[in-house]
C-alpha cells in the first residue's frame, strides 16, 4: 500500500474545517483509507538520524495516510481532498473536459519509427494558464514521483516529463538515437553531456541510478526534441534543463512515454485531472495531438468517462455511488443504474468495483451480518489427518516436535550430509537474497540437526522429531516438482542410541498396524548411505517397499553440523501409509 | 544420621537443664568437636518437634599461633633478658636469635636492657634488671584459660594489634526441649514399602514429613511445538464449522495458478523478483488446461465477463514461471477451477493452513516463510453480509475481539471466477491470516525466530502450555 504524507493544516484548510485526530481517523476508515501515522519532518529525521540532525527541521504536523494500491487518484493532496469532499457531499464530483486551444492548432507530438525498438508509446497534454504556489508546485512534483514508483513500475512502464511550454516550441518529435548522438544540458547540470556521458555520470546518483538499466543496453535511447532541436527529455532517465518548470510557469506541457499504452493513458489522465483545478478554467485540459509513424493521429488526454451499467435498481445505490465520485442515474426502466466512471478512477474496471464503492459509502459496519446457508460436511485431508495423529503419538513416545524451515542452503542438504547435490532431486531457487534460501529442502534431517546445534546447552539426551513436507523434482507433475510428507527423528546423546531410534521406528510401525516380518510386514536390512556411519545404517521396508532409513550418523556429519555427541536418526516417507 | 550415642547424650543433657543450653558449651564439656554437636542437632530437628534450636552467634577471643608460643615460653622481650648472661652479649649475636629483633626493641623500651655502642669488639648488650614481670605472657595465659573478660578492652586490642590475639565469631545453637521431647528416638521412615503394606508394619512406623515446598520431578516426555498446537486448534475450528481441508502439499506453483488465475496482472509488484522466490530448476510449468488458460489470457489483455480487463500484452512465458507459492490462494484457485469442471455446481466450504513463501526483507516479525490460514466459501448469492457474518463466527471461536488487524478478507472478482467456468451468480467469499501472528500474541513471543526455525529455544517448547484459543 502506498503511503501519502500531507501537511495536516493544509489538508484541513482545503477541507474547509478542522478535525481531531480521532475524527479524521474515523473519516479515513469510512472512506477506505487508513491514517497510518501522525508525525512531522523533525520527528522522522530524529528517528532515522538522531536528534542533532533533526534540529531546525520543520515540525509542521504531517498525516501519513495509507492508500489502496490501485487508487492513483488519492496519491496527492488535491485528489485526496476532492475524494473526501465529494464523499462528505461538500462538492459535486467534477466533470473533466478536454478542450481545443482557443486560437491556434493543438500542440503536436510526432512519434518516429525508431522508438519501436525501445519505448514505442507516447501521449501528451497541456495545462493552460495554471497558477502554481509553493505547495501546489511541491505536490505536482511529488505526484510524478509517486506515480513513477507505483503505476509506472519504477519508470519501466511509463515515464513522465513536464515542461514549461513557453520555453519551447512545437511540433515536438519523439524519436530514438544512438547514445553518442544525443547531447544536451540535463536538469540541474551546468553543461551539456552526451547520453553516454550522462549514463556514467548518473551511475553514482542515488536516485537516478535505479533507472539506468531500463535503456542502458539498448542500441538507441529515446529522446524528445522541440522544433528547434532543443531536448525536452531523454525518457525514462532525465529531462532537459532548458524546459524545466518553475513556480512562475503558466503553461505546462506534459508528455508520458511508455512500454504499456494503457498505463500511459492512465498516468497522463492522473497528472492532468489532479492539477487542472488550478487552471484559469478549472477542470479543463488542453488537448495535444500525437502523430504515429504510420500517419494516424490521436488526441490526448483521453478523459472520456467510462459507462458501466449496474443491474441494481435502487435510487439509494445511485446516491451512494455519487458520493464516491461515480455519477449515477437510475435508468428509465427502473431496473438498472448507469454509472459514469471519471478518468480519475482507472481502478474501476468492472461492475463489482462499483458495488465495492457502494458498500464502502454505505459503511461496511452498517451491513447486517448474516449466516450463509451453505450446508457442507467437513473432510480432513487424509495426509494431514495421518500426520496429526502420528505427531501426538511421537510426543507421547518422548520425542519433542521441531519446526524447521522448508528453504535452506545447498550445503545443508548435500555437503553437510556427505551427499552430492546431484543425487538429491532438489529444486533450486533463482533469486535468493542469501544462501539460506538456495533450495527447497529434500530432507528434514538437516533442520533437526541445526535445531540440536542451537540447543546444545539443553540437558541430554535430546529427542526431536518433525513431520513435514520436503520438495522433490518430479517430471510427472505439471510444475515439475512435488511435496513429500516425511517423518524424521533424531536421538542425540553420549552414546548413539541406535536401539532408541530403532525402538521409535518399531513404535511407529505398531501405530500404523504393520507387524514385523517380510512380505506385508516391515523389516530393516543393512544399507550403504554416506550420511551414516559405515555398517550402522539400515533401509526400512514396509509391505515390500523401501520407505526410509535409520542409523547412526557419520562422525563427519556430526562435525559439519557443529555437534559433538553421537547421534542416530530415522527418516521415513509416510505417504506410503495413506 | 549423626552418631546415635552422641544424639542420645545430647538429649539427656537437654533433659537435665531447665532452660536450654548452648551447643558450644556442650561441645566443650563433652570434649568433642562442635561440628559433631551441630550434626546431632540437625538430625534431631529433622525428626520433628523433639527439640527446638535457635541459631545464635557469639564472639570470643583466641590466641594466635604466636600468642600460643608466648603463653608457653614467655614474651620475646622476657626471653631476650633471660638469654643475656651477666657479662653481656654482642648485639650481633642477639639479633641472630629468633625472638631477637622484636624482643630487643621491646626490652629496650621497657628499659630491661642497655646497649653499649662503644664497647670494644662491637656494640654489646647488658641486662639492667634481675627479676621482671612478664605481663604480656600473663595476659595471654588468662585468655587461654577462657578468662579474657578479666582484661580491659584496651589491653585486648593492644594484643590484637601485636597479632597475638584474635576475635572469632562462633555460631552455635541454643537448644531447648520441643513439644515432643523424648530422650529415646524412633527412626522415621522415608517411604512406604511393599513390605510394610504386606506386614502391616506401617501402622507402628513414623514417616518423615514431605517437603511440599519443593517442585516435583518433571515427567520424561515429548512435547508438541506451540505453533503446531495452534495449527491444530485452527484446524479444529474449521472442521467444527464444516470446512473441508484443501490439499496444499505443493510448495512449488506456477505463476499461472499463483497470480494469473487470480486476475493479478503480470506487471504487479508482487510478481517482482524482490517479493517472490522464482525457481531456476524446474524453471517452468508445462501443463495447463488450455481453454481455461486462453480465457485467462483474454480477460487480462482484452477484458470480458463484464470487465474492461487490464489491456496489456499477456504473456504465457510469465505464467509458466515456477515460483514458491506466495499464498495458499493458489490452491484455492485450483480447487475452484476443479469445482467449476463438475457437471453440476455444488456449494463448498474449504480451508487450508500451510506454508507460503516471500522473498522479503527479514526482521523480528517477518520470515521468508510462514503459515497462511485460509477459508473459502462458494455458493450462489453469497453477500458481503454473509462474509461479515462468517468472519464474526470464525473470530468469535478464536476469542479474538480485534481481528481486523490480523487478516484480510473479501469476495473473489468475477474476472477470476467466470473464466474458470463457475456459473454466473456463484459468489466466493474468502479470508486469510497468518498462523504465526496469533501464535505470537497467544504465547507472548516478540521475535518470530524464537518460535519458528532451528533457532527455537527447546525450553520454550518444553514449557509451552496447551492451546485453547477461546480462553
Amino acid at each position: 500500500m502506498p503511503t501519502v504524507s500531507v501537511k495536516r493544516d493544509l489538508l484541513f484548510h482545503a477541507l474547509g474545517r478542522t478535525y481531531t485526530d480521532e475524527e479524521f481517523d474515523e473519516l479515513c476508515f469510512e472512506f477506505g483509507l487508513e491514517l497510518d501515522e501522525i508525525t512531522s519532518e523533525k520527528d522522522i529525521i530524529s528517528r532515522e538520524q538522531g536528534d542533532t540532525k533533526a534540529e531546525g527541521a520543520s515540525d509542521v504536523i504531517l498525516y501519513k495516510i495509507d492508500v489502496p494500491a490501485n487508487r492513483y487518484d488519492l496519491l496527492c493532496l488535491e485528489g485526496l481532498v476532492r475524494g473526501l469532499q465529494v464523499f462528505k457531499q461538500k462538492m459535486e464530483a467534477p466533470r473533466y473536459r478536454r478542450v481545443s486551444p482557443a486560437s491556434s492548432e493543438p500542440q503536436r507530438l510526432v512519434i518516429t519509427e525508431e522508438t519501436t525498438a525501445v519505448r514505442p508509446h507516447a501521449v501528451a497534454a497541456v495545462l493552460r494558464n495554471i497558477t502554481f504556489t509553493q505547495e501546489r508546485y511541491d505536490s505536482f512534483i511529488e505526484l510524478q514521483e509517486k506515480l513513477h514508483q507505483n503505476v509506472c513500475r519504477k519508470r519501466t512502464l511509463v515515464a513522465i516529463g513536464t515542461h514549461d511550454l513557453d520555453t519551447i516550441s512545437g511540433p515536438f518529435t519523439y524519436t530514438a538515437k544512438p547514445p553518442g548522438d544525443i547531447r544536451f544540458k540535463p536538469l540541474n547540470q551546468a553543461k551539456e553531456y552526451t547520453a553516454q556521458e550522462l549514463m556514467s555520470l548518473y551511475k553514482t546518483d542515488s536516485h537516478l541510478r535505479h533507472y539506468l538499466h531500463i535503456i542502458e543496453d539498448e542500441a538507441v535511447y529515446p529522446v524528445i526534441y522541440d522544433s528547434n532541436g532543443i531536448v525536452l527529455s531523454m525518457p525514462p532517465i532525465i529531462n532537459g534543463d532548458h524546459s524545466k518548470i518553475s513556480l512562475n510557469t503558466k503553461n505546462v506541457f506534459i508528455e508520458c512515454t511508455a512500454t504499456d499504452l494503457t498505463k500511459a493513458k492512465i498516468v497522463l489522465d492522473m497528472m492532468v485531472t489532479m492539477f487542472c483545478e488550478y487552471c484559469e478554467e478549472p477542470f479543463t485540459v488542453e488537448e495535444a495531438e500525437v502523430v504515429y509513424p504510420d500517419g494516424r493521429t490521436c488526441q490526448y488526454p483521453v478523459l472520456y468517462p467510462l459507462t458501466i451499467t449496474l443491474h441494481e435498481s435502487t435510487e439509494h445505490i445511485a446516491q451512494l455511488l455519487t458520493k464516491m465520485c461515480l455519477r449515477s442515474e437510475v435508468m428509465s426502466d427502473g431496473e438498472q443504474i448507469e454509472v459514469e466512471i471519471p478518468p480519475t478512477r482507472s481502478d474501476v474496471i468492472h461492475a463489482c468495483d462499483i458495488m465495492e464503492d457502494a458498500a464502502m459509502a454505505y459503511g461496511f459496519n452498517n451491513i447486517p451480518r448474516t449466516t450463509p446457508r451453505t450446508y457442507t460436511i467437513a473432510n480432513q485431508l487424509p495426509l494431514n489427518k495421518l500426520s496429526e495423529l502420528l505427531r501426538q503419538d511421537l510426543a507421547a513416545a518422548g520425542f519433542t516436535e521441531a519446526l524447521t524451515f522448508a528453504l535452506c542452503s545447498q550445503e545443508d542438504i548435500a555437503d553437510k550430509l556427505l551427499k552430492n547435490i546431484s543425487e538429491t532431486r532438489a529444486c533450486r531457487i533463482s533469486n535468493p537474497k542469501t544462501a539460506e534460501f538456495q533450495v527447497a529442502r529434500t530432507t528434514l534431517l538437516s533442520g533437526l540437526l541445526k535445531t540440536v546445534a542451537a540447543n546444545r546447552k539443553m540437558p541430554l539426551p535430546l529427542r526431536l522429531f518433525e513431520i513435514s513436507d520436503v520438495v522433490l523434482k518430479d517430471e510427472s507433475k505439471d510444475v515439475g516438482a512435488r511435496n513429500n510428507r516425511r517423518l524424521c527423528a533424531v536421538y542425540y546423546n553420549k552414546s548413539p542410541g541406535f536401539e532408541v531410534i530403532h525402538g521409535l521406528m518399531d513404535r511407529v510401525m505398531q501405530l500404523l498396524e504393520i507387524k514385523p516380518g517380510q512380505g506385508n510386514g516391515y523389516h530393516i536390512q543393512a544399507a550403504d548411505d554416506s550420511t551414516f556411519f559405515p555398517g550402522r545404517c539400515a533401509e526400512i521396508f514396509a509391505c515390500g517397499k523401501s520407505i526410509g532409513r535409520l542409523g547412526v550418523l557419520h562422525p563427519d556429519v556430526i562435525n559439519r553440523f557443529e555437534l559433538t555427541m553421537p547421534c542416530s536418526a530415522l527418516d521415513i516417507d509416510i505417504e506410503h501409509f495413506l | 544420621m549423626a552418631d546415635t550415642g552422641l544424639v542420645e547424650t545430647l538429649l539427656r543433657r537437654v533433659e537435665k537443664v531447665d532452660g536450654g543450653l548452648d551447643s558450644q558449651d556442650v561441645a566443650t564439656s563433652l570434649g568433642v568437636d562442635h561440628q559433631a554437636i551441630v550434626g546431632a542437632v540437625k538430625s534431631l530437628l529433622a525428626l520433628g518437634d523433639v527439640i527446638s534450636a535457635d541459631q545464635r552467634s557469639s564472639k570470643h577471643w583466641e590466641l594466635t599461633g604466636e600468642g600460643c608460643e608466648i603463653a608457653e615460653q614467655g614474651s620475646h622481650e622476657a626471653r631476650v633478658v633471660s638469654s643475656i648472661p651477666e657479662e653481656g652479649m654482642p648485639q650481633s649475636q642477639l639479633m641472630k636469635l629468633a625472638f631477637g629483633k622484636v624482643g630487643f626493641s621491646k626490652a629496650m623500651s621497657n628499659k630491661w636492657i642497655r646497649l653499649d655502642k662503644g664497647h670494644e669488639g662491637g656494640p654489646r648488650i647488658f641486662k639492667t634488671v634481675e627479676h621482671l614481670e612478664d605481663l604480656v605472657r600473663d595476659k595471654l595465659l588468662l585468655v587461654q584459660k577462657g578468662q579474657a573478660s578479666q582484661l580491659e578492652e584496651k589491653e585486648k586490642n593492644e594484643l590484637k594489634k601485636r597479632k597475638l590475639l584474635s576475635e572469632v565469631t562462633v555460631k552455635s545453637y541454643w537448644i531447648t526441649k520441643g513439644s515432643c521431647f523424648s530422650t529415646t528416638i524412633t527412626k522415621q521412615e522415608t517411604e512406604l514399602t511393599p513390605e510394610m503394606i504386606a506386614s502391616g508394619s506401617w501402622k507402628e512406623k513414623k514417616f518423615k514429613p514431605y517437603n511440599f515446598e519443593a517442585l516435583g520431578v518433571a515427567p520424561d516426555c515429548g512435547h508438541l511445538h506451540p505453533l503446531m498446537k495452534v495449527r491444530t486448534q485452527f484446524r479444529q475450528i474449521f472442521l467444527e464449522m464444516g470446512f473441508t481441508e484443501m490439499p496444499t502439499n505443493n510448495f512449488i506453483e506456477s505463476s499461472f495458478w499463483n497470480f494469473d488465475s487470480l486476475f493479478q496482472p503480470q506487471q504487479h509488484p508482487a510478481r517482482d523478483q524482490h517479493d517472490t522466490f522464482f525457481l531456476s530448476d524446474p524453471a517452468q510449468a508445462h501443463e495447463f488446461p488450455q481453454d481455461y488458460l486462453e480465457r485467462v489470457r483474454k480477460v487480462h489483455s482484452e477484458g470480458g465477463f463484464g470487465s474492461q480487463g487490464y489491456k496489456y500484452d499477456w504473456k504465457i512465458e510469465e505464467a509458466q514461471k515456477n515460483i514458491l507459492r506466495t499464498h495458499t490462494t493458489a490452491v484455492s484457485a485450483r480447487m475452484l477451477y476443479k469445482l467449476a469442471q463438475q457437471e453440476k455446481f455444488t456449494p463448498v466450504k474449504y480451508f487450508s493452513i500451510d506454508r507460503v513463501f516471500r522473498n522479503e526483507t527479514l526482521d523480528a516479525t517477518h520470515l521468508a516463510e510462514f503459515h497462511q490460514i485460509e477459508g473459502v466459501v462458494a455458493d450462489y448469492g453469497l453477500t458481503l453480509g454473509d462474509l461479515m457474518g462468517i468472519l464474526h463466527q470464525f473470530f468469535n471461536k478464536l476469542g479474538l475481539k480485534k481481528w481486523v488487524e490480523v487478516g484480510n478478507s473479501g469476495m473473489f472478482r468475477p474476472e477470476m471466477l467466470l473464466p474458470m467456468g463457475l456459473p454466473e451468480g456463484v459468489t466466493v467469499i474468502a479470508w486469510g491470516l497468518s498462523l504465526e501472528r496469533p501464535t505470537m500474541i497467544k504465547y507472548g513471543i516478540n521475535n518470530i525466530r524464537e518460535l519458528v526455525g532451528h533457532k527455537v529455544n527447546l525450553q520454550m517448547v518444553y514449557d509451552s502450555p496447551v492451546c485453547r484459543l477461546d480462553s
